[in-house]
């Protein structure tokens, strides 16, 4: 059943990548030339309803759905891993056109070469795994 | 219903993601798409020679199921709620796109050049999908989360990590297209 709830909230989610455009390799270039607002406003205004649900949920302290108590850790306080893996993050988001979310829109959209794109992301992630003790955090 | 087939201004989709949020934290998940990938590694068996992949993945296994579902949308939004999926951009933007090389710019919803079947025989292009892909995943785990992870999630959070991501993402994505894509287009 709660395989179901995941899938249906993924389905959702893909459509919307996919319809806003944000999935658009086009949309990430002219994001970064700053020649449009529309990522901006999709981010933006994403951010600031989050921020409203996020906060509203942590001081009302608003049960979820299952009736459990929501508890958001927060992240390991640092500067170096945050800010040298987003830069490596951002150069690859920039130049792939695309951020894990929307490799998985395009595979089912069927643009084929982005499984080239994911298996790397894959692979990328293992060589974070075998080096992790070896990088500045 | 013609909205629906025309593409989905910002004020409508951005919403949209902040509901797939409210969602994911209302059946007590975080919203992330990146940590799946770590669980596609230790489905793969990698926690057998790395620490890293050393976890109960099975507990994780809801994260690759969202994945799933993201692939099924788009799959339909791209067959049954699209008319055209042409984007339409900034006209400079797509004049420097042509400049580029990028002829598709303006009238695909990705650059053909990089994502029809015709990039295989292309050596340059296919090197430049795989460098992505590699820097996407890797700076994905270092930097403990992706767009939706930090940009959306953390940030909502207000944690002061998801800032320092973002930043790190926009000088990575700035770098890229201003310094580095006139050396490599």
């Amino acid at each position: 059943m709660k395989s179901i709830v995941y899938l249906v909230i993924g389905m959702f989610f893909g459509i919307v990548l996919f319809k806003s455009e944000a999935a658009s390799w086009f949309r990430i270039f002219e994001m970064f030339q700053f020649r449009a607002f529309h990522m901006y406003g999709i981010i933006g205004s994403a951010l600031v309803l989050g921020i409203i649900i996020t906060q509203t949920i942590k001081t009302r302290k608003v049960k979820s759905f299952y009736g459990e108590s929501i508890k958001i850790d927060p992240k390991d306080k640092s500067v170096k891993r945050y800010l040298i893996g987003g830069i490596l993050f951002g150069l690859g988001w920039a130049l792939a056109g695309a951020c894990p979310g929307p490799m998985y829109v395009l595979v089912g959209a069927g643009f084929v070469p982005i499984i080239a794109v994911l298996v790397s992301a894959v692979v990328g992630t293992y060589l974070y795994g075998v080096l992790k003790d070896k990088l500045p955090h | 219903m013609e909205f629906l087939f025309n593409p989905w201004p910002w004020f409508v989709s951005g919403p949209l993601i902040a509901f797939t949020l409210f969602l994911l934290l209302m059946i007590g998940k975080r919203f992330g798409m990146s940590s799946n990938l770590r669980t596609i590694c230790a489905i793969g068996g990698a926690g057998k020679k790395v620490i890293f992949f050393n976890f109960d993945w099975k507990a994780q296994r809801w994260n690759l199921i969202v994945a799933v579902g993201v692939l099924i949308g788009g799959y339909i939004a791209a067959n049954y709620l699209t008319v055209s999926d042409a984007v339409i951009l900034n006209p400079e933007t797509v004049n420097d796109l042509h400049e580029m090389g990028f002829k598709s710019a303006g009238t695909a919803y990705m650059p053909t050049e990089l994502f029809d079947m015709s990039v295989f025989g292309n050596v340059k292009n296919i090197i430049v999908l795989i460098v992505g892909g590699l820097l996407v995943g890797f700076g994905a785990r270092y930097a403990g989360g992706c767009t939706s992870g930090h940009a959306i999630s953390g940030l909502s959070n207000l944690q002061l990590p998801s800032l320092i991501a973002v930043i790190g993402f926009f000088i990575g994505g700035l770098l890229m297209v201003h310094v580095l894509f006139p050396l490599i287009f």
